[in-house]
């Protein structure tokens, strides 16, 4: 019996990024922070992780953003209004704990902006005083602007130069320096979270991450996911997401996520030949 | 006895070299005319012993001399009385291990082919229109079975059957379990799968895709949604590693990782099929059961050059099945027997170039009753590779025992139950398969499932009578 999962809403964030609604009940009833889906979009589709950034449970819906930069994010980013997604599996991975944390800031970056407001959202409303960091290109990449507002108490906006934002690494310094913080959240791009991870150990700040390595089924079986933590390999889909950052073996994970490229680069000149 | 009637009669198969280099079926079955010689060299013993070796007590005899008849569907709805997957069995079972083990014709020459007819005549009634008798009888009770591999396909179909309303819950996309993401399309073609599946599904079984159970449902909530009883089958999908250094390095593969990417994903028709593999001109596969033969044999179909068997015992303990060796040794895999790697070698990138083994020697046997293999010290060497597998065995998916409370484990992860009834410490939550055994075969994980399915049976009577 195949679940119908529609597309019941889609809108463009940026040019190549995308925020989609997905019917989905039971995920819609289940997940928390920190989980994620895998969606394929066709028979011939990839199984792909894309990081929760919401649910809707009267709604019965499931929001994702994803950035096309890949064949199968094109190839998912096609897919309009009312059509149906083929899979959507779900919530993988572990929640975050949603628990006194105290004083707390969450550090979003690119695609992940979702995820990270859907974290923060719940950590302010666990009762956590919650600080927002949004990294981007640029400030026109940045989304959910508004809606962090209403929940942080502090809220910082860092960009890779610094003409229409700070720069991101002297931002993330001398927010951490002013201090008071008990604890880091950060999800985004790989090297953004290592960064993280750089400034807060050197403060001591407990800072947790959340990987998103190669996955084929998500649920343990293939351990295409395996991250060394600590000196000993776990695997991200049913150890994490969420670890410790301060523990985790950066360089490995950041070149191990870059296994396929050669491949996905042929996929995509022959999708835009119209090969495939 | 003439010297004809002792051998069984040969299948066909495809010439290795040319079998190599693709994913069809090896072995092409029987024509009807070699299935009825072969079925009449049976004995019809008056006290079959191979009906004993059979785990789930297949009729053995009956559907065999309905071959010898020409019955060809009679005798598929015969072996299906008792088993719902048998072009599957037919294929994967070890049947020189089990049936044809005590065939009395094995003692003066070859068992009758037990398998090969059990294939032929599943077959012939999949190709000539497969039809199934639907129970009419209606019995309270729904059953929630969480896997569809062999145990729950099992359960579902021996359950449905009876009158109970059963649900399957299956992970990944695709049902069918190790039989779609782990044995290769060469040795199990995924449409005879997906037809035993299809049968499984007209008995009106529901298949539900894409549900994680202990992610989406958790135990106790299906019991709220009114399921009366649950079986838990969802295998040994955890893959070990060696945990020895640069086992992260690019190019090292859990085998696994490595068969859900080929024959789930079909990668060997990247990009086409849009899941990448990659497959380097020399591969090594670290283990010898019959998951190491599989990833061999698909390494070499993906291109590879060479294709190294690294196994820490000697020929004689190899786990996997004996044709399976056979197969992969006329592919061209070459087989380093005694030797086990002590760590793999990255270059500047990080792609894994070298391992490094060292050698072993057998010692006295040790609890498996296999002889115990012991480095021999200063016998490393480095051998270039650049694609590795990792096939030393699988444990069980930890998701449902991590998030299910009052369920008993062993600390290899495998779910506690009573052996004769399959019940788990929770009441009406069964298990079965390599979830309970550790990795084991389809057959083994099947009879697991039919023993539940007695269990779940009578406990659904007392339940109701109530």
């Amino acid at each position: 019996m195949r679940a119908t999962y529609r597309i019941i809403e889609s809108t463009d964030i940026q040019p190549n990024v995308k925020m989609f609604k997905v019917y989905a009940p039971g995920i819609s009833r289940k997940a928390k922070p920190g989980q994620f889906v895998i969606i394929r979009s066709h028979e011939y589709g990839e199984r792909i992780p894309i990081t929760i950034a919401g649910t809707d449970p009267d709604n019965e819906d499931v929001t994702i953003y994803f950035a096309e930069v890949g064949v199968s994010s094109r190839e998912l980013g096609r897919l309009k209004e009312g059509d149906d997604i083929l899979n959507f599996s779900g919530p993988l991975g572990n929640a975050i704990p949603l628990k006194q944390y105290g004083e707390v800031l969450c550090v979003g970056g690119g695609v992940f902006q979702g995820a990270n407001y859907y974290l923060a959202e719940a950590l302010h409303l666990a009762g956590n005083r919650v600080s927002s960091m949004v990294c981007a290109r640029k400030r026109s990449h940045m989304f959910l602007i508004e809606k962090l507002k209403e929940i942080s108490k502090e809220l910082f906006f860092a960009t890779d130069d610094d003409s229409d934002g700070d720069r991101f690494q002297a931002l993330l310094e001398s927010t951490l320096e002013r201090g008071g913080y008990s604890h880091v959240f950060t999800f985004g791009p790989t090297s953004m979270q290592k960064a993280v991870c750089m400034a807060t150990k050197k403060r001591n700040i407990p800072t947790s991450v959340n990987l998103f390595p190669i996955m084929v089924d998500g649920t343990g079986m293939c351990g295409a996911c395996r991250v060394t933590v600590a000196g000993a390999t776990r695997f991200a889909c049913i150890d994490g997401p969420e670890f410790d950052g301060h523990l985790v073996d950066f360089d490995e994970l950041i070149s191990r996520m870059r296994y396929y490229t050669p491949q996905e680069k042929i996929a995509m000149v022959l999708q835009e030949e119209g090969v495939i | 006895m003439s010297r004809q009637e002792k051998r069984q009669v040969e299948m066909p198969k495809q010439p290795p070299l040319i079998r190599k280099s693709n994913f069809d079926e090896v072995a092409n079955g029987y024509t009807k005319e070699m299935a009825v010689t072969e079925a009449s060299r049976c004995l019809n013993c008056k006290k079959p012993q191979c009906v004993k070796g059979c785990p789930v007590n297949v009729d053995i005899p009956s559907f065999i001399a309905l071959i010898k008849e020409g019955m060809i569907v009679e005798a598929a709805h015969k072996i299906k009385e008792s088993n719902a997957l048998p072009a599957i069995c037919g294929r994967v079972c070890p049947q020189e291990s089990q049936c044809q083990k005590t065939c009395v014709l094995g003692i003066r020459g070859d068992p009758i082919a037990i398998g090969r007819l059990e294939r032929y005549a599943a077959d012939y009634e999949r190709e000539n229109g497969a039809s199934s008798s639907i129970n009419n009888q209606k019995l309270n009770g729904r059953v929630a079975v969480i896997g569809s591999g062999p145990a729950g396909l099992t359960v579902a179909a021996e359950l449905q059957k009876t009158g109970y309303n059963v649900e399957i819950f299956e992970s990944l996309h695709e049902a069918g379990g190790v039989l779609i993401y782990g044995i290769p399309e060469f040795r199990l073609p995924k449409k005879v799968v997906k037809a035993e599946v299809d049968y499984v599904r007209s008995l009106g079984v529901k298949i539900h895709l894409d549900s994680t159970i202990g992610r989406l449902y958790t135990i106790e909530e299906l019991f709220d949604k009114g399921f009366d009883a649950i079986f838990i089958g969802s295998g040994a999908g955890l893959p070990n590693f060696m945990n020895i250094p640069g086992e992260n390095l690019k190019g090292i593969y859990s085998a696994n990782e490595f068969l859900i990417r080929t024959n789930l994903m079909k990668a060997y028709r990247f990009p086409e099929y849009r899941t990448p593999i990659t497959v380097g001109r020399r591969v090594a596969v670290v283990g010898g059961g019959n998951v190491a033969m599989d990833s061999a044999r698909c390494a070499l179909r993906l291109g590879a050059e060479k294709v190294f068997i690294i196994y820490r015992r000697g020929a004689g303990e190899l786990p996997a099945r004996k044709e399976e060796v056979e197969n992969a040794e006329e592919e061209g895999v070459i087989f380093m027997l005694q030797n086990n790697p002590v760590r793999f070698i990255g270059d500047e990138r990080g792609y894994v170039k070298q391992v490094d083994c060292i050698r072993m020697e057998l010692g006295a046997p040790d609890s498996s009753g296999r002889r115990r293999p012991l480095p021999i010290e200063g016998s490393e060497y480095i051998t270039d590779i650049d694609t590795v597998i990792i096939a030393i065995g699988q444990t069980p998916n930890p998701i449902i025992q991590q998030t299910t409370e009052g369920l008993e484990v062993t600390r290899h992860g495998t779910i506690i139950v009573e052996e004769e009834t399959m019940e788990t410490v929770l009441k009406g939550v069964y298990a079965g398969g390599d979830v309970v055994s550790g990795a084991a075969t389809v057959i083994s994980a099947m009879g697991a499932g039919k023993k539940a399915a007695i269990s779940i049976n009578s406990y659904l009577k007392n339940h109701f009578a109530t």
